[in-house]
């Protein structure tokens, strides 16, 4: 069932089993039947650790969603809340246990599990609330790095972004440096750490101390990563605001991908049977998991969208030809072994039915001259086209209302590919959303401001010029069918963070120390000791397998670039993925903003 | 646009940028019809099957992941539930009843006990109890976890203790500048949580301004401490000690924050007025004062006109009764209800579209697409033209469109305006590729016809005459220049 995790160079289904373990050791800790009381942004996440079927096995009977008022009636021994630590939510907690019947019998034993970590404010407010003594069991459950698929770890916590960078606020790199001491606790010490940001500099100073402080941590693991490679979001504030183009990207920016499950409109996925033609169309959205467990979705996923459809077909024509087979099959061998294959054929066709309809709806949206008109404009942003003046498109979606997310993210474009926009531009701008959008969002305009990814220009000198021809972020002759670079992902720009990480690997970052000094924060490289008996001798032609973090978040057009690194006959380096949170320049910008009363009617 | 379409076309032809588009070289659109279709022709042979292979409920939901088991198991206990209970059953809704709002914690509440002991002691009472483990792939620890409960730890010590949950006593750490000296272990070691527990330690028992004083030294201690107010709606609090750290800026935006939590209008716009004198930007302060007028103006036009509308006189509320009140939108939407309700008002009153464009400077192309768009949609066509008629000293009259006349087209359009009238602007658009293209979009076969004739481009006419209808006026006039044009050419 989590195959996908261990086809990887590095097997995650260890760490997958670890935070199973951990779950069970902890159900097994409130002995008798249970109830499990959900915060539900927790389900996702859980859900990739572990399936029902395991708690049913630790008898969790029961399991209900985080709600105010009297808690269900269920006949269970014990309540369970597994919660993140967040005060609204004690509210509820408090509220739910206070309404619990006292009379009734037997009593039921109350428990709460935080995720992914203790709260002392939050236990604090359940004691002014009266209840903190009703909890027999207080305890906490560190799920920091999240198994998404063979190469990709997330921590999804939201707002790591905004607390960085906006408030100043560093639990969650505090959380992300906890994370990798457990993952190395697991697969060994790093010996290299490379990074280059503010944050990345803190986590691995906190990394350093914590080893420090946990003398034992010195394992006698074989290291399995040779190289860390640790990444601010802000040297990079490019990338996540261009719409991304590789098929999974796509899928992520119309639709969200929310821990790896994808919700599509269900009209195209209406079951054609047979003598049922009378029968009403679906009305929930179709779910779909999304990984590398499903070979076909393995192969499109990070190829340019313009590439998928040829897959598709040839995919077709296999399947069509494999069917065909059963004419041909006479003796009863023969047919046998056809029987025998056909599940394998039936899995594949239904991949290919769910792929062929989601690469229709896309293909919709792609084919829109809006699209078009707003690709256009990024793309000669991110060529350096024009980027200092007011943007007559920019302007003509503020005038037709477009969604607002959609002009912020144009007008931080463009501001970014500007080294911040000249001050009559971003007057002007910050005027006609206000005017348009309501003087409200002042606030979020301050807050993008604040974040870097709209600013006045002050230096009067434009650095990115110099950065995007010395990176070549830009390349004129893409090739989307059989790519040759990084830059296919957003057919022509090659994103500046994945630049960063190839050019790491070769020829090294000496090479490019001009760059480095414009980009924000420092730039650093630290060794962590490894007994000699645990140092690598390197095979040759073996790889180096390289862990890229991402501490503000990470676009699946990035993982592609780097999974395309990875697959390079002479690259050298396997890349493997873990992020704060996977994002998209849409759920990006809306973790800035600032949350607005919804209007009275 | 300022580009002109033939550039535009020019420019992607000769230019290095890719479009991103299907139809290369081979039509994808086919390749995925081609892929649809052998799909499909595949069902009818594994059909049957189809429901034993993937078992998956219709929602995609893999049976026996956790959500779709909390559907499962809240709905079979559902019982003898009652009415409000079953609210309960609905397991996928139920994030809509988590209140969203920022909590209305107050800080004295969560510290009754300020300058009073027992609060002190009460945190360190949420610690010092129970089995505390941490749910982590096993790290070894270090060997002071292991040691029995004891009360003397060091500041050090205490904090990891905290960071890892474990029992500890804070009791030894009573003045001040004991406790600063946890918050400093803490900050050194960067947990959030238990910075953000000292700081508030502190705050309980400190006079305010001491505490403010000592945060200023720490900044990591005070960002935690600033992200907890805000997120905690400890306005009051978090004034306060913007306004010690002399953050005036921050201060201000905090403070105008404040008026998305006041629901009454009048209270509202009393309060805008008070942050128009706030440290704003210069430029700011601007924006603040035009949200602080236009919520006064939409007071005084919501009242005049809901009183018109209900008193049934004025014929155009009861012909378009109004969808929804004017009050707290944006000005461009006030504006296009101005445009729409009160366009014929004289410049003196509040609620005139001129009063508006004068008292807020809004930009005569941003007026011109707002007017447009809402005598458009009242399909009232002589205000329309009147909006670009312009006459000279002389007397002459003129067109002229500060959008650009492929818009006003492009606006007309969406707005369903008759053939007769868009072929007006659509003749008026200036670059010829445009034109031609707008007017074969939008059947204005007239413009299509007369800009033929005037490029003297006999194929295109004559390729144009399959598209009109047969025996119609269009075919006679594209038959009479075709004949004028042969005569002329003997």
């Amino acid at each position: 069932m989590a195959a996908h995790l261990s086809s990887g160079r590095v097997n995650l289904t260890a760490l997958r089993e670890a935070g199973r373990r951990e779950l069970r050791e902890f159900l097994d800790k409130c002995a008798g039947s249970k109830a499990i009381v959900w915060d539900e942004y927790l389900t996702g996440p859980f859900g990739l650790i572990a399936q029902y079927s395991l708690l049913k096995e630790h008898e969790v009977e029961k399991m209900f969603t985080l709600k105010p008022g009297r808690l269900p009636q269920a006949d269970v021994k014990n309540v369970i809340f597994f919660v993140r630590p967040r005060l609204e939510l004690m509210d509820i907690i408090a509220d739910n246990v206070l309404r619990e019947d006292r009379g009734r019998s037997p009593q039921r034993d109350f428990h709460i599990l935080f995720v992914p970590r203790r709260s002392l404010l939050c236990e604090q407010w359940l004691k002014e609330q009266g209840v903190l003594g009703s909890f027999i069991h207080r305890e906490q459950y560190s799920l920091d790095l999240i198994p998404f698929d063979g190469d990709l770890l997330s921590m999804e916590a939201e707002s790591a972004f905004k607390e960085c960078y906006l408030e100043s606020d560093q639990t969650s790199l505090y959380h992300a440096a906890k994370g990798l001491m457990t993952l190395q606790a697991l697969y060994g010490t790093i010996p290299q750490i490379f990074g280059k940001g503010e944050c990345a500099r803190h986590v691995a100073n906190m990394m350093i101390r914590m080893k420090r402080e946990f003398p034992g941590s010195q394992n006698s693991i074989f290291p399995v990563f040779d190289t860390l490679l640790l990444l601010d979001r802000n040297v990079d504030l490019l990338t996540p605001l261009a719409t991304q183009l590789t098929y999974e990207g796509l899928i992520d920016e119309i639709y969200g991908i929310q821990n790896t499950y994808v919700k599509l409109p269900p009209e195209k996925f209406a079951p054609k049977k047979q003598g049922e033609g009378g029968k009403d169309l679906p009305t929930e959205p179709k779910k779909l998991q999304l990984n590398s467990a499903e070979e076909l979705y393995a192969e499109i996923r990070d190829k340019n969208f313009n590439a998928v459809g040829s897959v598709l077909s040839k995919k077709a024509k296999i399947i069509s030809a494999a069917f065909e087979e059963r004419h041909h099959a006479k003796t009863v061998g023969e047919i046998k072994q056809f029987v025998s294959q056909l599940p394998h054929m039936q899995a594949a066709r239904s991949s290919l039915a769910n792929h062929t309809s989601i690469a229709e709806l896309i293909k919709d949206i792609t084919t829109s001259e809006d699209f078009f008109d707003n690709l256009t404009v990024e793309q000669e942003f991110m060529s350096g086209i024009d980027t200092d003046k007011v943007n007559n498109y920019i302007e003509d979606c503020i005038a037709q209302k477009h969604p607002l997310i959609k002009i912020l993210r144009l007008v931080c474009l463009q501001s970014v590919c500007n080294s911040g926009l000249k001050q009559k531009v971003l007057d002007h701008y910050k005027r006609e959303i206000l005017q348009t959008y309501g003087y409200e969002h002042l606030l979020t305009l301050n807050n993008l401001e604040k974040a870097g990814l709209l600013k006045p220009q002050t230096s009067g000198r434009n650095n990115y010029p110099t950065i995007r021809k010395t990176l070549r972020l830009w390349m004129d002759d893409v090739n989307e069918q059989n790519p040759n670079d990084i830059s296919y992902v957003y057919s022509g720009y090659a994103p500046l963070s994945v630049r960063l990480a190839q050019l790491l690997a070769r020829p090294g970052w000496r090479s490019i120390e001009e760059v480095l000094k414009m980009l924000p924060g420092p730039h650093f490289e630290e060794r962590q000791q490894v007994p000699t008996g645990l140092q690598k001798k390197r095979q040759h032609g073996e790889n180096r397998v390289t862990l890229v973090f991402f501490l503000g978040g990470v676009t699946y057009a990035e993982i592609a670039a780097l999974r395309f690194l990875s697959q390079m006959e002479d690259g050298g380096t396997e890349y493997v993925i873990a992020t704060t949170k996977l994002i998209n320049g849409t759920s990006w910008i809306k973790s800035l903003m600032e949350k607005l009363e919804p209007a009275p009617f | 646009m300022s580009r002109a379409r033939a550039d535009e076309e020019e420019y992607w032809h000769s230019s290095k940028f890719r479009a991103f588009t299907f139809d290369d070289e081979e039509d994808e659109l086919s390749q995925l019809k081609e892929s649809k279709r052998a799909v499909n022709s595949l069902r009818d042979i594994v059909d049957d099957d189809d429901d034993d292979l993937e078992r998956v409920s219709w929602s995609g939901e893999p049976v026996g992941s956790i959500s779709w088991s909390i559907k499962e198991t809240a709905s079979s206990s559902t019982g003898s539930l009652d009415g409000r209970d079953s609210g309960l059953q609905r397991g996928s809704s139920s994030c809509a009843a988590l209140p969203k709002q920022a909590s209305s914690y107050s800080l004295s509440s969560l510290f009754k006990g300020r300058n009073k002991l027992p609060s002190f002691q009460s945190l360190s009472d949420a610690l010092s109890d129970t089995g505390v483990k941490n749910y982590a792939p096993e790290l070894r620890r270090p060997k002071a976890e292991y040691k029995d409960y004891s009360n003397d730890w060091s500041p050090r010590d205490t904090v990891r203790r905290m960071q890892r949950g474990k029992v500890c006593s804070l009791e030894r750490f009573r003045s001040l500048q004991d406790k600063l000296v946890l918050l400093d272990e803490a900050v050194a070691g960067h947990d959030g949580n238990v910075i953000t527990a000292l700081t508030h330690l502190c705050i309980s028992l400190s006079p305010v301004e001491i505490l403010f004083r000592e945060l200023e030294v720490r900044q990591v201690a005070l960002c935690h401490l600033i992200h907890f107010l805000k997120e905690a709606g400890e306005q009051k609090f978090l004034l306060d000690l913007l306004r010690f750290l002399d953050r005036t800026e921050e201060v201000a935006l905090s403070q105008y924050r404040e008026h998305l939590n006041i629901q009454d209008v009048e209270k509202r716009r009393e309060f805008l007025k008070g942050c128009i004198g706030l440290p704003f930007s210069a430029e700011d302060t601007s924006h603040i004062q035009d949200h602080y007028t236009l919520l006064e103006r939409q007071i005084i036009i919501e009242a005049n006109d809901r009183h018109l509308e209900s008193s049934g006189q004025s014929e155009i509320f009861r012909k378009y009764p109004r969808k929804a009140s004017i009050l707290n939108m944006p000005l461009v939407t006030t504006l296009f209800y101005s445009c729409f309700y009160h366009y014929t008002e004289a410049e003196g009153t509040f609620s005139s579209p001129s009063n508006l464009k004068k008292t807020f400077k809004i930009p005569d192309k941003q007026y011109v697409l707002t007017a447009l768009a809402a005598r458009a949609k009242l399909r009232a066509w002589d205000d329309v033209d009147a909006l670009f008629t312009t006459k000279n000293w002389l007397g002459y009259t003129k067109k002229k469109a500060p959008i650009g006349f492929h818009r006003v087209v492009e606006i007309l359009q969406r707005n369903n305006a008759p053939v007769q009238v868009l072929q007006e602007y659509v003749r008026l658009v200036e670059d010829v590729e445009t034109r031609l293209n707008l007017a074969t979009k939008y059947k204005c076969h007239d413009v299509v016809i007369e800009t033929y004739r005037d490029l003297k481009d006999r194929i295109q006419l004559m390729a144009y005459k399959c598209k009109v209808e047969r025996g119609s006026a269009d075919e006679e006039k594209i038959n009479s220049i075709l004949n004028n044009v042969v005569r002329n050419a003997h």
